[in-house]
This record gives C-alpha cells, structure tokens and sequence, in this order.
C-alpha cells in the first residue's frame, strides 16, 4: 500500500512569492503572494498529441497554472514518471514517489475543425480514477477549451464548481504625457485573451455584467460629465442609459436582468434608483440628503445593498427590492462601503475603513460577524468570484494600480499586475456565458 | 435611453418642418413669384446682418470677459477651492476670492461657470463622485448667496478621477481635494 504524503510543508507559506508564468498574450501577470499550508499536490502530465502540427497552446499548461492561481493546489513538477494517457497505460506508485495525490494525464485529438479532448483524473493514493471525459474543443478555442478542463477537475477535487470559464473586466489606465487614456478591458480569469471594448481620453468607471455575461454597463465621462453605458460585448454597440443632471453612476443589473440599480443625483443628490430596462421607467428607492450609492443586488434579487452616509459617515445598509425595510448592517468602523455580495448570498465583502487605511472585510449575513480578509492599505472595488471561491480587487503597489485577489477565507492572497499602466475596478463575470 | 428618445422626435419634428417650407404653389403669376422673391431675398439678408450685429456684440462681451478673468493679479486669478478629508465646507480662506466671482458673475449674466468636483483617492470610487458634487454645491452655495445666478453655474463631479497629484502621501491628497471653477469661454 502506498502512503498517505504529509501535506503541511509541501504547502506555499505565507510570504513566499511564486510567479506563475503568465501567457503569452496576456495583460495581467499573476503573483501568488501568500498561500496556504496544506496545498493539494497535483501532477498534470503533458496531454498527448495524436495529429500533425500540434497548436502552441498547450490544455496541460492551462491546467497547471489555473490549478495554482486557485491557491488550493500545488503543481508536482520534478521527477515525473513518463506521460500516461488513460487508465490503460497508467501506473499510480512512480506519480505517489513524485508527492502527487492526484493526477491528471489525457490525450488530443483533431476531428475536422475540433480538437476531442479525452482526460482523466486519478487518486493517486487511493489507486482510483476519480473520472474521465471527453470534451470537444474548437481548434480556435483550444485556451478556452484549457479552462474549461481546468473547471472540471477543480470541480472532481474539491466539489465546488470552477470558475475559471469566467472572465474578468477591469478598466486600465495608461498615463501619456498630454493626458490619460482609459480603457474598459474583458480578459479570461487568467489574465489572457485580452479585449478593449473601449477606449476614452475621460474617466471610465464602475464596469458591472449582465446576469447573462453577454454585456458590460459602466460609468463614461465622455460627454463632460458621468453618464451610465450599456455596451454589448459582441457586437459592440452601445447605448445611453442615464444622462441626467448630476451624478448618473453604480450600476449593477439585477439577476434576473429586468432592472439597473443605480445612483442618480438628479433631484440633488445622490439616492439609489431602479431602472426598468425594457421601459426605460425609473423608480427612486431611496430619499435622503446624503450619499446613497453603490447598490448590489442580492443573489435572489429580493435585497438591495447600498453605502449611504445618513448616520454621518458611510456605512452598508440593507433594503428590500422595492426600497422598504431600510436596515443598517455595519457598526464595526468609521467607514463601510461598496458591499459585494457572495454567490451564495449568505456573506458580504466590503471596504473597511480605519486608521490604517482601507482593508476588505467579510460581514456574514447570518451571526453578524466580521471577519478582516486584507491588511490595511488601500483595497478597493471587491468582486466575487462566480463560484465565491474568491475575491478579486483593486489596490495599488509602489504607486501603481494593481488587483489583488483572496479567497474566501482570507487565507491564500495573489497580486494580478498590469503589464501597462494602472489596473482597477475588477468585475468578474457570470458562470454561464 | 430617454435622450435618445427625445433626440429622436427632434430630429422628426425638424425633419417635417423642412419638408414644408417650400410649398408650391401653381396658381402664382410670374410678376407675384418676382415680388414674393426679391421680399423672400431681403429677409434673408436682414437675417445674416443681425446675425452679424450678435456676432460682433458677443465678441466685444468675450473680450470684456477676458479681459477681468485673465488679469492675473485679479482675484478672478484664482480658481481652486481645497477641502479638508472627507468634508465639503469651504474655508473662511475662500470667501474674498469666491466674492470676487459671485460679482464677477453677477455684473456678467451671459457668463457661465462650471464647477468641477474632485477629491482623493481615498475611500471608494462612487462614494468619491457623490463627495466631489457635495463639495462643488458648498461652492455653489456661496456664490449664489453672494449674487450669482443658479442657471449660470453647472456642478459636475469627478470624484477621485481626474488627480492634479499622483503620489500617495498627503501633500498630494490635499491637492486633490479640490473645486475648480471653469468659466466657460465660449470658444
């Protein structure tokens, strides 16, 4: 029988830096900073290509680094045993040597304009194939193809679903000597494939999903003062949605993608308003002389969460749908804002204000209580992950903006760096695309 | 979506009106058509003259306004407002500078100022925008008490967006949390 390998040190302390070769094509280069003791050590062998000219981008890769980036694995990478490709060719005691307790080996195959991919995940010490599949690929989707296999074995091993599919917006500023260029980025969860929907020599901001992923609404100064954009990522169109007088900004769409959420100061300042989008009708949800702004919807779509700074300083409150049922949630600091809901809306993220700086903290909706995921300093803009595994923010290091990303306990940190400029403003899209 | 709407009927509505400025009219004598348009001829003419005469009267106004706002040593020189972290009161500092515009403003109806609110990178991005209006209405607030009229001041807030000052230390915050009063020169 084969044993059990200690977990603990094969692990990522805390503090050790890790870079993680970032793609080719990427925008953002990915830093684990801290990690977790207790890593899953994981061998991914080299899929096997069964056809002429093999593409550049390898599916094992993929694999390799979003298993990494997860915070939740370690890739076993010296003395691997030869490649294996399935059940019939593979021996679990040489990958046991090697300290994985799970492998990964598969196969490539091109038919037509596809690539079949046929993989299979063992437990190593368990001597058992937790799974196999076949996946078709379209041969020009072969890293999308990657993430998609990466977000079944993340499923097989830890029993949550993947979020690697999904992809992050983000907006990037570029400092040039005769002013800013703003741009409004789409890129995969990794950082690669990255797409400008729009570009702008004024401010853009606040960048939110449709619940379906096919559209992106966002805050542009392009017409000398803030103005709400609905803008499709295919086709590219875009429309208008709220030039009033004032301050037009945090939209967030409802899940069931009837409505905006959203801050308009039309009427003086700024109160939370739900827009109808079929019929352009807005109803005003809140009324007070102070701030209200950055509405989130819970998952159900039944709770609106906003900042408001009626008590004197900005703190999160709770309100139903249809504004009824005002609540405040914090009392735990000075300043409490742009509260992000978890998936499976048991949790908020927010920022957390204090003399430190700005840190992100976690309210649980059920016993109240808060627990700080980040030091101080300056996070900003928290976004879940589609399978709440983790939080993606803003922040910024050696005077530039970067995002940085923590899991839901707090416990494994990462730093996604622009390779230009400042990176802000993170939203990670829907699971379903 | 409104906007486009409104845009939309606009554009109609013109659209209609230039179909019928031509009518035809088949029952007309060719010494009535002469007549109808030599006096069609002249209206025109007259129009482009008082088009003329506004021109060079709101040249002469543009002049006048340059003239007070670029004096340097004018109090009309200065144009930026400083808050405090997080407030939106305007300083005692302000008031001679700030007077000096409401007058300004007063003797001037046809001139308009934009005021621009910014603040530091502190704290969350929305809430910025809503701090930077609220700084931009204390402003405002002060100028109309001192004379100057509310439709010719517009308050458009950048919060944390638009930074004169890039390090992150407080010099560079302090310089951020600003009202800048933009006159509109009409160029």
């Amino acid at each position: 029988m084969l044993q059990r390998v200690r977990r603990g040190l094969a692990g990522l302390c805390g503090g050790i830096l890790l870079l993680v070769a970032a793609p080719a094509s990427a925008v953002l280069e990915v830093t684990v900073t801290e990690g977790v003791a207790g890593a899953i050590p994981v061998a991914v062998a080299p899929f096997e290509w069964r056809g002429d000219a093999e593409p550049e981008t390898r599916l094992s890769d993929i694999l390799r680094g979003n298993l990494l980036r997860s915070g939740l694995f370690e890739i076993r990478e010296e003395d691997l045993p030869a490649a294996a490709t399935g059940p019939a060719d593979f021996i679990p005691e040489p990958w046991a040597r090697a300290g994985a307790e799970y492998v990964v080996v598969g196969s490539k195959q091109p038919e037509d304009d596809r690539i079949i991919v046929e993989f299979h995940l063992f437990d190593v010490l368990a001597e058992e194939r937790v799974g196999g599949w076949r996946i078709p690929v379209p041969d020009d989707m072969v890293r999308r193809g990657g993430h998609r296999v990466s977000d079944i074995v993340y499923e097989a091993i830890t029993g949550d679903p993947g979020a690697f599919s999904a992809r992050i917006a983000f907006v990037q500023v570029e400092r040039h000597d005769d002013g800013r260029e703003f741009r409004l980025q789409v890129a995969d969860s990794d950082g690669a494939n990255p797409q400008t929907l729009y570009r702008s020599p004024d401010p853009l901001m606040s960048p939110a999903w449709s619940p379906d992923g096919s559209a992106l609404v966002y805050v542009s100064f392009e017409n000398r003062q803030s103005e709400v954009f609905r803008h499709d990522v295919r086709s590219g169109e875009r429309t208008s949605l709220a030039r009033f007088g004032g301050i037009n900004s945090a939209p967030a769409w409802s899940p069931d993608g009837r409505y905006l959420a959203l801050s308009l100061s039309r009427d003086g300042s700024p109160n939370i308003y739900r827009m109808d989008l079929e019929s352009g009708d807005l109803e005003q949800l809140t009324r007070s002389s102070a701030i209200e702004t950055e509405p989130s919807w819970s998952p159900d779509g039944e709770t609106i969460y906003f900042t408001s700074d009626r008590a004197g300083a900005p703190q999160i409150y709770r309100m139903d749908a249809s504004g009824d049922d005002v609540r405040r949630l914090t009392f735990e600091s000075g300043y409490a804002a742009r509260a992000a809901p978890s998936p499976d809306g048991r949790s908020l993220v927010y920022v957390e204000g204090g003399d430190g700086g700005f840190r992100l903290a976690r309210l649980d909706l059920d016993d109240r209580r808060v627990t700080r995921l980040t030091d101080p300093g300056d996070a900003e803009s928290p976004s879940f992950a589609p399978n709440g595994s983790m939080v993606l923010y803003a922040m910024s290091e050696g005077g530039q903006g970067v995002l940085g990303s923590v899991s839901r306990d707090g416990r494994v940190h990462q730093r996604l760096e622009g390779r230009e400029g400042d990176v802000r403003e993170p939203a990670w899209s829907p699971l379903e695309q | 979506m409104n906007h486009l709407i409104r845009w939309g009927a606009v554009a109609l509505v013109v659209g209609s009106l230039a179909a019928c400025a031509q009518p035809v009219r088949e029952d007309e004598d060719p010494a009535e058509r002469e007549a109808r348009e030599a006096a069609e001829l002249e209206a025109e003419r007259e129009a482009e003259r008082e088009a003329e005469r506004e021109a060079r009267a709101l040249e002469d106004d543009r002049r006048l306004d340059a003239a007070a706002l670029d004096d340097p040593d004018s109090p009309l020189a200065d144009r930026l407002v400083y808050f405090d972290f997080d407030r939106d009161e305007v300083k005692e500092e302000y008031e001679a500078m700030l007077e000096a515009h409401a007058e300004y403003l007063e003797a001037n109806p046809g001139a308009r100022l934009r005021l621009e609110g910014h603040t530091d990178e502190r704290g969350t991005r929305e809430y910025n925008l809503g701090l930077g209006e609220r700084r931009g209405q204390a402003v405002r607030r002060v100028l109309n008490l001192n004379g100057a009229s509310d439709d010719q001041i517009e308050v458009i807030s950048y919060g944390e967006e638009m930074p004169v000052a890039f390090e992150q230390n407080e010099d560079a915050w302090a310089q951020n949390r600003r009202v800048e009063l933009v006159y509109d020169r009409r160029e």
